[in-house]
């Protein structure tokens, strides 16, 4: 979404004689890369050699190509700046295939370079070659097959502009190892025009009065903001909004950072395992404000009955996301931040009271909640997290129980500090993306957090995270389960376990092996300390394993395709902190009005 | 395609539900471009009736057209995601335009030296051209909307046909309205 770039000086090289392959290189520089993260091979060998002479830009050899793609989704996720993949061909690039659905999946701008067999042995069944651009038309923006030198920095021109512009997504540029030989003039571009890609970004001024319209006459707003305020830099004119309002704000999963959680508009994350408040909300409002975000299934649960009363307004730079799931009352398509800078001009505050003070009613009664007993709960885990970090870090997870219970009990401050696989839901994305963020962002700490199931999907990056010493704090939230799906089984199938129970390693010894100090954390009081020991250590990567309850579950819980009526809260059957007359305050709002 | 295959009476049901749309989409002339539009069908699980796809007055242009059905949310969407394809330069529903399409059918039909005359005098009602012949067939060209097409392969049939090559629609925006 970021405007074109500004053309970096590399004076010198211009109009120079020289092969795909210094062409390649000489481009990357010309985008502002900073690092590449990579794996050589037979085909891109050429490409190779002319990075040694580069010294502009970092290449970090990564120990698996999936590696690499989760490590330049989670660069550009921490920056904002596109993440950059290099691989060979054949087997090179279909180990990238699992990153690129998950970047076209979440809107994450990264640029795939893959090497290619010869042009005269493409179609041969030739040693390591595979059809990467047939295989990855359906998940990636873009692609491309560089078959003339002549093009190819026009390619990579092309490929830096549509993955960053509009809803970002990966595109990737397969690159024979022919042409990469072939020399041709260098020209870098200076501007990209397709006649055929032209992003909205100003949205459409009669439809941002109507939705001002639609606002001033709210008496119980809610804003749902999605990963596109996070996207677009536009969390201070959601602030701005929000508060001008006086508006409850719930965020998805990737809008967790958008709004701070410290600010008593927050409802926190909303869905299938968000809050109840944020949900009975949603489903008592009467106008919906849409922003960056997509009606999710895991959001929007049975699509009827989410926010049936409420007239919706939907801001989103991608057309196509527009009444996919959830027919709107009014779409504006643009830059989320620039229809919020002109949202703000035309609405005025309103008389939310009753309506907040409903819902922090409802926040007293309804809490996040979970009773800490002799075991490690991994709830209690990241709250503790969140306070010793005070937010002011980032925080990567991977996919399942943790996940959630870390987007809950994180108290989520700025954006671009929560990063995870969302609509995939890739396991093993944790670890390579947390070093992906470190190497792009020195002014926070990076946390990972896995569980023992997807840590070791992609624990060889640990080698690549020791070899060079990043500042990892990862943690293994180990239960010894693949918790989440035995959730499942435990409560819809009868609790019949079937194939969830893992075997695992001694997680410490491992991670000493790779030569990383590692400690293991088995009691309620040893958390605390290990958490600020780890937060202390600087010197490269330092690994935590938490052994917490085994059969944990998270809640609340819509369950798939239900409503807000099935939620299940508190099952643990805890005591309320306040005390009601036995009605439940939603029933007597629902009422009223 | 697979259409043709079910049975009437549950493509009329569907018929019921849902409305036929003719969809032009102007697409750069590039590698890859013909399959990520019909992988989009595939992938999202679109209806495709009819697909042709040829070149356009300007050299690194071509054009596709498609016949798909559905209900108004579904072809919103099939027009919002052709729109998403880099590629996809306009895309025109022409539906709610006054417009002209036309399909072409080769037909290899039976034929006797008693039976040739009658072949013959269906050619001549439908406008259709004989191209190829032999001593046991007759090769019939036609070109018209779906309905005559339809007709002709219907007439035909009592002959026994032996091939059939059709081309899917092409279709074109009228200029002036009521124009024939």
């Amino acid at each position: 979404m970021s405007p074109q770039k500004e053309q970096h000086s590399t004076s010198g090289h211009h109009g120079r004689t020289m092969t795909g392959a210094e062409i390649f290189v000489r481009s990357l520089v010309e985008e502002g890369v900073e690092v590449v993260f990579g794996y050589p091979g037979g085909a891109t060998i050429g490409i190779y050699d002319a990075l040694v002479d580069l010294s502009d830009i970092r290449h970090v050899l990564v120990r698996h190509e999936q590696g690499a793609t989760h490590a330049a989704e989670g660069y550009a996720k921490a920056t904002g700046k596109p993440g950059v993949v290099l691989v060979t061909s054949g087997p090179g690039g279909t180990n990238t295939v699992t990153g690129i659905a998950d970047a076209y999946m979440d809107s994450v701008p990264i640029v795939v370079f893959t090497g290619q067999v010869p042009l005269r042995l493409i179609g041969n069944d030739a040693f390591q070659e595979a059809d990467i651009v047939g295989i990855t038309r359906p998940i990636t923006k873009q692609n491309y097959l560089v078959k003339d030198v002549r093009d190819l920095a026009r390619i990579i021109k092309e490929a830096f502009y549509i993955a960053t512009t509009g809803r970002p997504g990966p595109v990737l540029v397969d690159l024979p190892k022919d042409v990469m030989a072939q020399k041709t003039s260098f020209e870098y571009p200076k501007s990209v025009s397709l006649r055929s890609y032209n992003p909205t970004v100003e949205g459409n001024q009669k439809q941002i009065r109507k939705a001002a319209e639609l606002i001033n006459s709210a008496k119980r707003p809610v804003l749902y903001v999605g990963g596109g305020v996070i996207q677009s830099n536009a969390s201070a004119e959601l602030k701005a909004l929000a508060e001008k309002l006086r508006c409850p704000v719930t965020t998805t999963l990737h809008g967790l950072g958008a709004f701070p959680e410290t600010n008593p508009l927050s409802l926190g994350m909303l869905g299938m395992h968000g809050t109840w408040y944020s949900n009975v909300a949603v489903s008592y409002c009467d106008v919906l404000i849409a922003v960056g975000a997509r009606f999710d299934d895991r959001v929007t649960g049975k699509v009827e009955a989410f926010a049936a009363e409420a007239k919706k307004i939907h801001i989103d730079i991608d057309p196509a996301a527009i009444s996919k799931n959830v027919m709107v009352d009014v779409p504006i398509v643009g830059d989320v931040k620039r229809v919020l800078k002109r949202l703000l001009d035309e609405v005025h505050g309103l008389e939310t009271a009753d309506w907040l003070k409903t819902i922090d009613q409802w926040k007293k009664e309804h809490p996040l909640r979970y009773n800490q007993g002799e075991a490690v709960r991994a709830q209690y885990v990241i709250q503790k997290l969140g306070e010793i970090t005070r937010g002011d870090a980032i925080v990567v997870t991977d996919v399942g129980q943790h996940q959630m219970w870390t987007a809950q009990f994180y108290t989520w401050k700025h954006p671009r500090t929560h990063i995870t696989s969302g609509g995939l839901g890739t396991m093993g994305f944790s670890l390579p993306a947390a070093m992906g963020a470190a190497f792009g962002r020195k002014d926070f700490p990076v946390v990972s957090i896995s569980g023992d199931g997807g840590f070791q999907m992609n624990s060889q990056e640990m080698a690549t995270i020791v070899e060079h010493k990043v500042p990892l704090k990862i943690f293994v939230i180990n239960n010894g389960f693949l918790g989440m799906v035995r959730q499942w089984q435990e409560l819809f199938w009868r609790r019949r376990y079937s194939h969830v129970e893992l075997y695992n390693p001694d997680f410490v010894k491992l991670a000493e092996a790779y030569g990383c100090p590692g400690t293991r954390v088995t009691k309620p009081s040893e958390v605390e300390p290990a958490i600020r020991e780890a937060m202390l250590h600087n010197d490269g990567p330092c690994f935590i394993e938490f052994a917490v309850a085994k059969e944990d579950n998270v809640y609340p819980m819509i369950p798939g395709g239900q409503t807000v009526n099935e939620i299940m809260d508190n099952p643990e059957g805890m005591e309320d902190e306040v005390k009601t007359d036995g009605t439940p305050t939603a029933m007597m709002i629902l009422d009223k009005g | 395609m697979t259409q043709q295959t079910q049975s009437i009476s549950s493509r009329t049901n569907e018929e019921e539900r849902t409305k036929r749309h003719t969809i032009s989409i102007l697409v750069e002339n590039k590698f890859g471009a013909f399959n990520r539009i019909a992988g989009l069908f595939a992938a999202k699980g679109y209806n495709i009736d009819s697909l042709s796809v040829g070149p356009t007055e300007e050299e690194d242009v071509s054009r596709m057209t498609i016949v798909t059905r559905g209900d108004d949310q579904i072809i919103d969407q099939i027009i919002k995601q052709l729109n998403k394809v880099i590629d996809t330069i306009k895309v025109i529903d022409l539906t709610f335009e006054s417009f002209v399409e036309r399909e072409l059918v080769l037909v290899k039909v039976q034929s006797r030296t008693e039976t040739r005359p009658e072949i013959m005098q269906m050619a001549e009602i439908f406008r259709a051209k004989v191209v190829d012949i032999s001593p046991k067939t007759l090769t019939l060209e036609a070109t018209g909307s779906q309905q005559k097409v339809d007709a002709i392969i219907k007439m035909l049939k009592p002959f026994g046909i032996k091939e059939i090559a059709r081309t899917g629609r092409v279709a074109l925006k009228r200029e002036f309205k009521g124009e024939v």
